[in-house]
């Protein structure tokens, strides 16, 4: 897993994206280095989280092909992949506690110890900020605890590449702006590339490198740069979304 | 060797202090080996030093690892000391730094078994209260809708009525049919020994009416409906959508449980009329089949035993099973809590005490139509 030879942590070649073979969004082209963080974003229902789905291989591509990592299109049955996955509600199993959560793929995908299996995911669980929270079950924590716990357990197996659905939505901004940080620190010291979904934009402009803009019923990525630059964007949606404002205003 | 994989040699300097030598890439992959080997050094609180200046690669969970052998053995009378860090080793391995208390987790003692007894006493009855208080309101509610008809979804209840009804049809035929023949096969050969086949008519057609029919269908019921409804209850509670009925003005019950305490009232003594018949048609087979009698002969004797008021009573405790079934089922799935295990305990218990209840009441039933010579 720590393996990445590939100098891209994600490429995709004419991708098309939906649900039985009916597109969503097509003409997919873009390629993402290591090591940054980039934000998928858009209006509701323009496919974003078809995107994350087809990326992460739980939808087939209606067409066109994604390279994670350089090991070729993400393979799900095929063992533990080489990225990780926290969902929007964090996903966790209910009748797990945090700790026995982040522990499973350990003791599923690696030959540690029972001690070496609970230390290392003690220490995953206290690097999002949940240390005393171990032997809790999910149903007795918040939301903003549930997507940190969710963001610990996709970072169990040191994957290189992170996709996060929506992290910071329903959250509190304290909340919100300390799992921004925890995807920067994850970004400058473990060297983790992150692909996040979002709309939000506060954390859009906290975090994320470089934005790639999806636009309903648009053809390809509407616009890539870095959030600031998108601001003044010619393009009307993209300097509408940025800006906060009505599109007919931007016009 | 595997080019990159991670050597460990352990040396003693004159001071019995333990030294290991890390070289190549200490990677999850083989954190095994380093917790072993530290581990093993650290044993029997020594002091043991180790040395990164030969790791090429460390990740964050080998640094984590590091950190926990380093308060592990602290804890253990020892020391783990780590030389050689680059300046991003250092920053890795602080990242992971858990100043000894958190790096282990916290045990909750669990309760012992008197602590265990008394709370599932308590529990009970909780659950009692509960399920009173749930009557006590649904009988509210029942009054309420009286007066205000348009608040009962309506058009809820040809589906649930379907689901309940016509789509378990083909299961409580089955099982019935066969209780028919199993209760006719048993009795068969006992009375032809004594010459008195003809009774199986009697055998069969009461205790089909009377016992079996309503019992075995409300049976079928609790198992597909009532977890049905304890399921699909306890999901929208915990989704928080009868908390968003309430706000919108609906009464839960009224919206819920109404609709399904009308359907199942309705549809489960139809579904046990028909259980009824098969089952009779069940002991026809064998009276015919093993008995030599004749088909006439069966049914003047059933209708010479069976009364009208058998096959009432029979109805009767079927509506009674299906009132019972709804309030146990739905009062448990709205009583959810805590995700998807919450739902699937309520399930469990809709299902454990609906059967419980269901035999308590047909022995009650049983007990006061012999007291009234019913």
């Amino acid at each position: 897993m720590s393996e990445t030879p590939s100098p891209f942590a994600l490429r995709v070649r004419g991708l098309a994206v939906g649900y039985d073979g009916v597109a969503v969004q097509e003409q997919l082209d873009f390629e993402l280095s290591l090591g940054g963080i980039y934000a998928i974003l858009g209006g509701s229902g323009c496919g974003k989280t078809t995107l994350l789905q087809t990326l992460i291989g739980l939808l087939p591509p209606v067409a066109g092909e994604v390279d994670v990592l350089g090991q070729g299109p993400p393979d799900l049955a095929g063992g533990m992949p080489p990225f990780g996955v926290s969902f929007q509600s964090g996903a966790l199993l209910g009748s797990e506690t945090l700790l026995a959560n982040v522990s499973l793929p350990l003791q599923r995908w690696t030959e540690l110890s029972p001690e070496a299996v609970e230390a290392l995911a003690l220490a995953r669980l206290r690097l999002v900020g949940l240390a005393g929270f171990e032997q809790h079950l999910p149903s007795e924590v918040s939301g903003g605890m549930l997507k940190r716990a969710g963001i610990a357990r996709a970072l169990t197996m040191e994957p290189k590449l992170l996709f996060l659905d929506e992290p910071s939505a329903g959250l509190d901004p304290v909340t919100a702006v300390e799992l921004d940080d925890t995807l920067a620190l994850l970004r400058d010291d473990l060297g983790v590339t992150t692909v996040l979904v979002t709309h939000e934009l506060a954390s859009i402009f906290r975090v994320a490198d470089e934005c790639l803009m999806l636009a309903r019923g648009a053809h390809g990525v509407v616009a890539r740069g870095k959030p600031e630059e998108l601001r003044e964007h010619a393009d009307p949606r993209v300097q509408a979304f940025f800006n906060r404002r009505p599109i007919s205003q931007v016009r | 060797m595997v080019e990159g994989e991670l050597v460990i040699e352990r040396r003693s300097d004159p001071g019995g202090r333990a030294r290991l030598e890390l070289r190549g890439d200490c990677l999850l992959p083989g954190g095994e080996r380093l917790w072993e080997s530290v581990s093993e050094a650290l044993r029997g609180g020594a002091e043991v030093e180790v040395d990164l200046s030969g790791v090429e690669r460390l990740d964050g969970a080998c640094a984590a690892l590091l950190q926990a052998l380093r308060a592990e053995g602290a804890r253990g009378g020892g020391r783990l000391e780590l030389l050689g860090t680059s300046e991003e080793q250092r920053r890795l391995l602080d990242l992971y730094d858990c100043g000894g208390e958190t790096c282990q987790p916290a045990r909750p003692g669990g309760p012992g078994v008197l602590d265990q007894i008394g709370q599932a006493t308590a529990d009970a009855g909780r659950s009692l209260r509960d399920v009173l208080a749930f009557v006590g309101d649904l009988a509210q509610s029942v009054r309420a809708a009286a007066t205000d008809l348009p608040s009962i979804r309506w058009r809820s209840i040809p589906g649930l009525m379907e689901r309940a009804g016509s789509d378990g049809v083909p299961i409580v035929l089955l099982i019935n049919f066969l209780v028919g023949l199993i209760v006719a096969l048993q009795a068969a050969f006992q009375l032809e020994r004594f010459g008195a086949s003809i009774f199986i008519a009697d055998l069969v057609g009461l205790s089909m009416v009377r016992e079996m029919a309503p019992l075995m269908t409300a049976i079928v019921v609790a198992g597909r409906s009532g977890a049905a409804y304890a399921a699909e209850l306890g999901t929208m509670r915990v989704n928080q959508e009868v908390d968003a009925l309430w706000t919108l003005g609906f009464d839960p019950q009224r919206f819920l449980v109404l609709p399904r305490l009308i359907a199942l009232a309705f549809v489960v003594p139809l579904l046990t009329a028909l259980a009824m018949l098969v089952g009779i048609f069940g002991g026809l087979l064998v009276a015919v089949q093993r008995l030599d009698l004749s088909t006439l002969a069966y049914f003047v004797e059933l209708r010479s035993a069976v009364s009208v008021t058998d096959v009432l009573g029979g109805l009767l405790k079927s509506a009674v099973f299906a009132v019972t079934i709804v309030l146990i089922s739905c009062q448990r799935g709205l009583a959810t809590r805590g995700g998807a295990a919450g739902v699937g305990r309520s399930t469990t218990s809709a299902v454990v005490v609906t059967l419980f209840f269901l035999v308590m009441l047909d022995a009650l039933f049983t007990f006061f139509f012999n007291l009234f010579g019913l």
